[in-house]
C-alpha cells in the first residue's frame, strides 16, 4: 500500500538573485514500514524535500508545483496551513529534524517539551501525558526519569533520543529523519540508527532518512533515492544503487568513499555542484561527467526504467 | 628581553637521555606530553582554598613520528586529538612533558645563532618548549597547521592573494613585492588553484569549501613547511570532493617531503591516508600500530568498539542490528575514572571479573607487545 506518493514536486526560492529551484521534479512512493533513504551531497535539495512534505518550506521558497497525496487521497500541496497542523504534521508525519540536539528548549525541562505536543493534540491532561512520556522514554532506551531534567544535563546521544520520542508521540505513519546522526560520534551514532531500526519493527512506521552518508542510509534503507541538483539522479532498491549504481553520479559517489574492511584506491567527481539558479543546460550532471555525450549538452535526460523498481534520468540508457 | 620558560628548565641531557632510549632517526618524539585546562572556581572553592579543577585534555602522552610518514589521530570528540595537534606545533603551551623535534639545519643554525638564548640541543634535535616565544618563528615556518574548518579559518575581510602573502610578509621572508606575488602564485598552482591569476583577487566567500581548503593548505606551505598538523581538513567537505583533497595532500607531501600528523575521527579516511595510527581515548593514547594492522586487528576493546561501529555502504547492514561492544557513555574529562579510564564501559572487564582488582586501581601503561604496535590494556597484556 503506497502510503505516500510525491509526484512532480517542485520547491523553488524567490532570492533576490532570481529563482533556485531547490527541488525540480521530484517523485518517489513510500510503502507501509518501508524506509527511504535520500542521499546526495549538501546542497541537493534532500531537506527541502522533508521540509516540502512537512509543509514547512520558510519564505521566500514555495512549493510551486506537484502532488504529495498522503494514502492516496489528501494532497497536502492544496490543504491549508490549519488542517496540515490538525491532521497531519505530527499526527501522521512527523521529523527529527538536522542539529534537533540543539533544537531543544534549554529554559524547559524535557517532560514540559514532550508534553506540549500531546496536550495539544492528544487531548490528554497532564498527568496522562506525561505517563506516555514515561512509556516513550523507555521505548528510546532512557530513563524515565528524565522527565524532571533539563536539556543541559543531557548528552548529545541522549538529546537525540529524546527527540526520536518527541517525533513519536502522537504514533505518526511517517517519521523524517533529516542528518539524525551527523553530529555524534560513531558509538552514538551506531546505538541511534539501531534505536530506529528496533523502533520499525516494533511501530511498523515507515521512514524517511537524509544523509549525506551512503553508510548511515545502507544502514536502515529499502530503497534509495541519489539526489543531485534538485532532481533525483538515480532510485532504486538499496542493493541495486549500492552493488550495482547505473547513474554516473552515484558511481562517482559511491567510489569516493574510503572503505574500513579494505584498502581501495577512491576517486573523485572533478568540479564542483551547479549553481541552482542557472543550472546547466540538459542533464544537470554533464559538466562533471565522465561519459557526457552531446545529448546530454543539449536536452534532459529523461527518467529511464531499468527494472520495475529501479530508475535512472540518464541519456546512457535513455 | 629574553623570556626563558622557568618551568620547562631541561637540559640537553634529557634529550640525550631520551634520544638514546628510544628509536632512533624519529622527526618528532614526544615524551609525557600534558595539556590541562583548569576550570574556575566558584566562590565557596576560593574561599576554602580548593585547588582549582581541570579538563585533562591531554593526559600524559608518548610516541614518535616518523620523517614523512602520515601519522593519524584518531578518537571521538573531546578524547584530546585536536590538543595534542595544537601542543604539537605549540599553539597551546603544554602543561608538562617535552617535544623534541628535529629542525632543518638552517633552522637551527638560525636559531642557535639569534643570540645568547639558551635553547636545550642535542644531536640536531631541540626540545621545542625550550625555544623563547619570541624566537619561535624560525621553528614556526616548518611547523604548519591546517584548521579543521575552512569557513573559519580565513579572514573574509582579505583577499586571497593578501591572505597568502601575511605569512611571507610577517616572517619577512621576501623583500620584493613582486617575488612575493611569484611565491603565491606558485602556492596557487601547487594546490591547482588554476588559473592562479583567477584566484588572487577573490574573497574567501566567493570560494567553495574545498578550494578555501587548498588556500589553507597553500597558506601552510608558502613558507616551506615541513610538518603539518592536518586537523579534521576534510569533514566539513562534500563527499565528492574529499577524496580530490586528500589526494591532493598525498601529492604534496611526496613533492615537498612533507610530515603529516593527521587527526580524524573518521578509521576509514585514516586508513586510506596514514601509515600509522594512535587511537585516543580521554586524553590517552590507548592503542598505536600500522594503519592496516591496527584495523584489520584491534586489540583494545575501545577500538574494536569503535570499528564495528562505522557504517559501511553494504545494503546487508539493514537486516541486522549492529552489535557494538561498548557500555555507557564517555565520562567527562574532569572526572577521569580510576585505573584504566576506559574501565566503566569495558565489556571485557565483564568477562573477566578476575581482572576486577586491576583495571580498577592501576593504570594501563601502553606497551609495545609487537614490533611497532603498542596498546595499553590489562587484558590484552594478560593474553
Amino acid at each position: 500500500m503506497v502510503l505516500l506518493r510525491v509526484d512532480g514536486l517542485k520547491t523553488y526560492f524567490f532570492t533576490y538573485r532570481g529563482v533556485v529551484k531547490a527541488v525540480d521534479n521530484v517523485s518517489f512512493t513510500l510503502e507501509k514500514g518501508e524506509t527511504l533513504g535520500l542521499a546526495g551531497e549538501s546542497g541537493c535539495g534532500k531537506s527541502t524535500t522533508a521540509y516540502s512534505i512537512m509543509k514547512l518550506i520558510p519564505p521566500p521558497g514555495r512549493i510551486v508545483d506537484g502532488k504529495i497525496l498522503l494514502d492516496d487521497k489528501l494532497n497536502l500541496v492544496e490543504m491549508s496551513e490549519s488542517e496540515i497542523r490538525f491532521k497531519v504534521r505530527w499526527k501522521r508525519i512527523s521529523m527529527v529534524f538536522q542539529g534537533a540536539m540543539n533544537a531543544l528548549n534549554p529554559v524547559y525541562t524535557i517532560g514540559h517539551q514532550l508534553c506540549e505536543a500531546l496536550t495539544f493534540h492528544a487531548d490528554m491532561t497532564k498527568e496522562e501525558a506525561l505517563e506516555r512520556c514515561k512509556k516513550l522514554l523507555t521505548m528510546v532506551g532512557l530513563e524515565p526519569d528524565i522527565v524532571k531534567r533539563y536539556p543541559h544535563e543531557l548528552s548529545g546521544g541522549m538529546k537525540q533520543r529524546v527527540f526520536i520520542a518527541m517525533a513519536l508521540v502522537l504514533s505518526p505513519d511517517i517519521i523524517i529523519c533529516d542528518e539524525p546522526t551527523t553530529a555524534l560520534d560513531v558509538v552514538v551514532q551506531a546505538q541511534i540508527l539501531n534505536l530506529l531500526k528496533e523502533l520499525q519493527q516494533k511501530m511498523g512506521m515507515s521512514i524517511i532518512i537524509i544523509s549525506h552518508d551512503l553508510g548511515v542510509i545502507a544502514e536502515l534503507s529499502d530503497k534509495i533515492a541519489v539526489m543531485y541538483a534538485g532532481k533525483i539522479a538515480e532510485l532504486g532498491p538499496a542493493e541495486k544503487i549500492l552493488l550495482e549504481p547505473a547513474h554516473p553520479y552515484t558511481k562517482g559517489l559511491i567510489s569516493s568513499i574510503p572503505r574500513l574492511t579494505k584498502k581501495v584506491e577512491i576517486t573523485w567527481i572533478p568540479g564542483l555542484p551547479p549553481d541552482l539558479i542557472n543550472p546547466p543546460e540538459g542533464c544537470r550532471f554533464h559538466p562533471r561527467c565522465p561519459q557526457a555525450m552531446d545529448i546530454c549538452k543539449r536536452e534532459e535526460p529523461p527518467t529511464v526504467k531499468l527494472s520495475p523498481d529501479h530508475e535512472v534520468m540518464c541519456w546512457l540508457y535513455g | 628581553m629574553i623570556i626563558v620558560n622557568e618551568n620547562k628548565v631541561t637540559d640537553s641531557e634529557k634529550i640525550r637521555e631520551i634520544l638514546e632510549s628510544s628509536k632512533p632517526n624519529r622527526l618528532i618524539y614526544v615524551r609525557n606530553l600534558k595539556k590541562y585546562f583548569f576550570l574556575r572556581r566558584g566562590l565557596l572553592e576560593t574561599l576554602k582554598r580548593k585547588p582549582p579543577k581541570s579538563v585533562k585534555a591531554v593526559d600524559d602522552i608518548t610516541f614518535d613520528i616518523k620523517p614523512l610518514e602520515t601519522f593519524g589521530l584518531a578518537g571521538e570528540s573531546g578524547c584530546g586529538k585536536t590538543t595534542t595537534g595544537k601542543v604539537l606545533i605549540r599553539l597551546y603551551e603544554p602543561t608538562g612533558g617535552m617535544i623534541i623535534y628535529k629542525p632543518r639545519e638552517e633552522t637551527l643554525d638560525k636559531l642557535t645563532n639569534t643570540g645568547n638564548i639558551n635553547i636545550e640541543k642535542y644531536d640536531g634535535y631541540v626540545d621545542i618548549l625550550s625555544v623563547p616565544r619570541n624566537h619561535f618563528s624560525y621553528l614556526r615556518r616548518e611547523l604548519q597547521m591546517i584548521f579543521q574548518d575552512p569557513y573559519g579559518a580565513l579572514n573574509p575581510r582579505m583577499r586571497i592573494k593578501e591572505i597568502l602573502e601575511e605569512p611571507l610578509v610577517i616572517h619577512n621572508l621576501v623583500d620584493s613585492a613582486e617575488e612575493r606575488l611569484d611565491r603565491v602564485i606558485r602556492a596557487l598552482e601547487e594546490v591547482r588553484l588554476i588559473p592562479p591569476e583567477d584566484f588572487l583577487d577573490r574573497f574567501p566567500h566567493m570560494l567553495s569549501g574545498g578550494q578555501r581548503q587548498r588556500v589553507c593548505i597553500a597558506r601552510a606551505l608558502i613558507m616551506g613547511a615541513r610538518f603539518i598538523v592536518a586537523d579534521e581538513p576534510v569533514s566539513m567537505i562534500d563527499v565528492s570532493l574529499r577524496a580530490e583533497l586528500l589526494n591532493l595532500m598525498m601529492d604534496l607531501k611526496k613533492r615537498h617531503n612533507l610530515t603529516y600528523l593527521f587527526i580524524t575521527h573518521d578509521l576509514a579516511v585514516a586508513r586510506y591516508l596514514c601509515d600509522r595510527i594512535a587511537i585516543m581515548y580521554l586524553g590517552k593514547i590507548i592503542e598505536m600500530g600500522d594503519a592496516d594492522d591496527l584495523i584489520d586487528n584491534p586489540l583494545h576493546p575501545y577500538t574494536k568498539a569503535l570499528i564495528s561501529a562505522i557504517p559501511e555502504p553494504d545494503p546487508e547492514n539493514r537486516k541486522r542490528m549492529r552489535v557494538v561492544p561498548i557500555k555507557g557513555e564517555v565520562p567527562s574529562a574532569v572526572s577521569i575514572p580510576s585505573g584504566c579510564r576506559f574501565h566503566p564501559r569495558c565489556v571485557v572487564l565483564d568477562e573477566h571479573p578476575e581482572l576486577q582488582e586491576k583495571c580498577l586501581k592501576k593504570e594501563p601503561p601502553l606497551i609495545e607487545i609487537k614490533p611497532d604496535r603498542y596498546v595499553a590494556c590489562w587484558y590484552v597484556m594478560k593474553s
